[in-house]
């Protein structure tokens, strides 16, 4: 499933910075087709940042995205068409029914069928029933599941989820991560996954970019990030990195 | 600009107001007791001053309702904003395939919704309840309407425009920034009314024209056609600024990371 060849998104030595301080710091990685890239850190490692810039919501200080071998700031506009995200930041408006709400970003993204898509990803994210519900009566959890549907409806290439799992019980967020496996099964998309839930990052992701204060620490699959820093668990790596920038265990990536 | 996504965005705000028919308040109920005030205010001074009082008098019915379509026009650029920051939904809308062209077009169609909506309903009120016909304007209604639409608009995205780079904390100046020009609009007064320093600020604004050209038209039935030019020209000098101020505002929001934060306040 993976073809690195062509990568769906590349990142290079992409930089934030907001006055003197910067909440992206150089930082280059690539998501190839089919690929699950988690990109970790703690707050303010500079992922949401990134994700933004990777939208086009905030624009670089320097580097590039490329979305589709495309500069993202020429070809914004029909890069974005290919691309969804969902963010546990955001909502869609509480007062429109669940059903209004799909409806209305379906006709943005101009998805085919929309009707029936419709009914297809809320059958994916088993919330059919809320189809008719106001969306600011869910819980949290279906919130979050309407999201996801929101981010599913145009079939994306390359999807963005930035904590999708953070407001969900456990029963829950498996199985979004049962989705997030099957539709890049199904369809081969490309996902930058962000998530502070370790168990998230071991069953989805093929890969992980570990972030601290806007940089790489270390790129590589879980068992190399391990490895890396001679840790048993990803969550003892992730309690490093967060106290100590990972200096105890390595060096950055990069560095001799 | 794609005519499905403003469709799109533009239905999104339609199912907003079926949804929740308390909004209608906003646009029903304050343009309404505006109506009401002013109109018995003029009927208490017609009927208690001699013939030598202003003829004009009677046309503060029409100010109300001209009015009203520049202040709905404004609010339907500036309120659309502010209901996607309200609902958290900003970064879903600017994350998605939406140009500021596509954005702003469904602005200004939802203002002119909202005019149209208002002003249907205060003039057909007002010649019932005060006799008052603002259609007797006949064709001259609708380059007066149009210039205030117009000016209205470009009013919205500038308040857009100071809301985005001033943050959430300036969203009073979604209410505010008509009320700024008001004063100086001829609304109720003619131009003459005020100071000549002042007169010339009047005379920069597009609307002042309007407001002159109904009482004129309405007292006289003549059309001052050299003002109404005056008006659209100044409204398309208006325009092209606020659309420039809008855009030059999204790109350095984008610079500093301003619509994130609108998300998480």
């Amino acid at each position: 499933m993976l073809l690195m060849d062509s990568p769906v998104l590349q990142v290079t030595d992409l930089t934030k910075a907001f006055g003197e301080v910067r909440s992206v710091d150089g930082i280059s990685f690539e998501v190839g087709k089919g690929e699950i890239l988690g990109l970790l850190g703690a707050n303010g490692a500079g992922k949401t940042t990134a994700i933004n810039m990777i939208l086009g919501i905030v624009t670089p200080s320097a580097g590039s995205v490329q979305v589709f071998g495309e500069e993202l700031h020429a070809s914004r506009i029909k890069i974005l068409s290919r691309m969804n995200f969902c963010s546990t930041y955001t909502q869609l408006p509480g007062n429109l029914r669940v059903w209004q709400n799909l409806k209305v970003f379906g006709k943005i993204y101009r998805v085919p069928q929309l009707s029936r898509r419709i009914d297809e990803v809320l059958e994916m994210l088993e919330i059919s029933h809320l189809k008719n519900r106001v969306s600011g009566e869910l819980s949290a959890g279906e919130g979050t599941r309407l999201n996801l549907c929101k981010a599913l409806l145009n079939r994306p290439e390359l999807l963005l989820l930035d904590e999708p799992t953070a407001s969900l019980d456990p029963d829950i967020a498996d199985k979004v991560r049962k989705v997030v496996s099957r539709i890049r099964e199904e369809e081969g998309t490309s996902i930058l996954y962000t998530s502070h839930n370790m168990r998230d990052v071991e069953e989805v992701c093929d890969r992980i970019v570990f972030m601290h204060k806007g940089t790489i620490l270390f790129t590589g699959t879980s068992e190399e990030t391990l490895k890396h820093f001679e840790k048993d668990s990803l969550e003892d790596v992730f309690i490093e990195v967060a106290r100590s920038g990972g200096i105890a265990s390595r060096k950055k990536e990069g560095e001799p | 600009m794609n005519f499905g996504t403003v469709q799109a965005l533009v239905m999104r705000y339609l199912y907003l107001y079926t949804r929740t028919p308390i909004r209608a308040v906003e646009l029903l109920f304050w343009p309404l007791v505006h109506l009401l005030v002013w109109g018995y205010l003029t009927m208490f001074l017609q009927q208690n001053t001699d013939d030598s009082f202003p003829y004009e008098i009677t046309f503060l019915i029409g100010a109300v309702i001209l009015w009203d379509v520049l202040f709905r026009a404004q609010q339907g650029v500036a309120i659309f904003f502010l209901e996607d920051v309200w609902s958290r939904n900003l970064l879903n809308v600017f994350a998605a395939p939406v140009t500021n062209a596509d954005y702003l077009g469904s602005t200004y169609a939802v203002g002119l919704m909202r005019a149209g909506v208002t002003v249907t309903m205060l003039s057909v009120l007002s010649i019932f309840l005060y006799s008052f016909n603002i259609f007797s304007l006949g064709w001259a209604l609708l380059p007066f309407i149009f210039n205030l639409l117009i000016f209205g608009w470009a009013l919205g995205m500038i308040s857009t425009a100071l809301i985005v780079r001033w943050g959430p904390a300036a969203e009073t100046l979604a209410w505010a920034v008509p009320f700024f020009i008001q004063p100086f609009a001829a609304v109720y007064y003619p131009v003459s009314a005020l100071p000549v320093a002042l007169q010339w600020v009047a005379k920069s604004l597009p609307c002042s024209y309007v407001f002159e050209g109904m009482r004129d038209t309405l007292k006289t039935g003549e059309v001052d056609w050299a003002s109404l030019g005056i008006a659209t020209g100044l409204n398309v000098v208006y325009l092209a600024v606020a659309g420039i101020l809008f855009v030059r505002v999204m790109n350095v929001a984008r610079e500093k990371g301003l619509l994130t934060k609108f998300s998480s306040q």
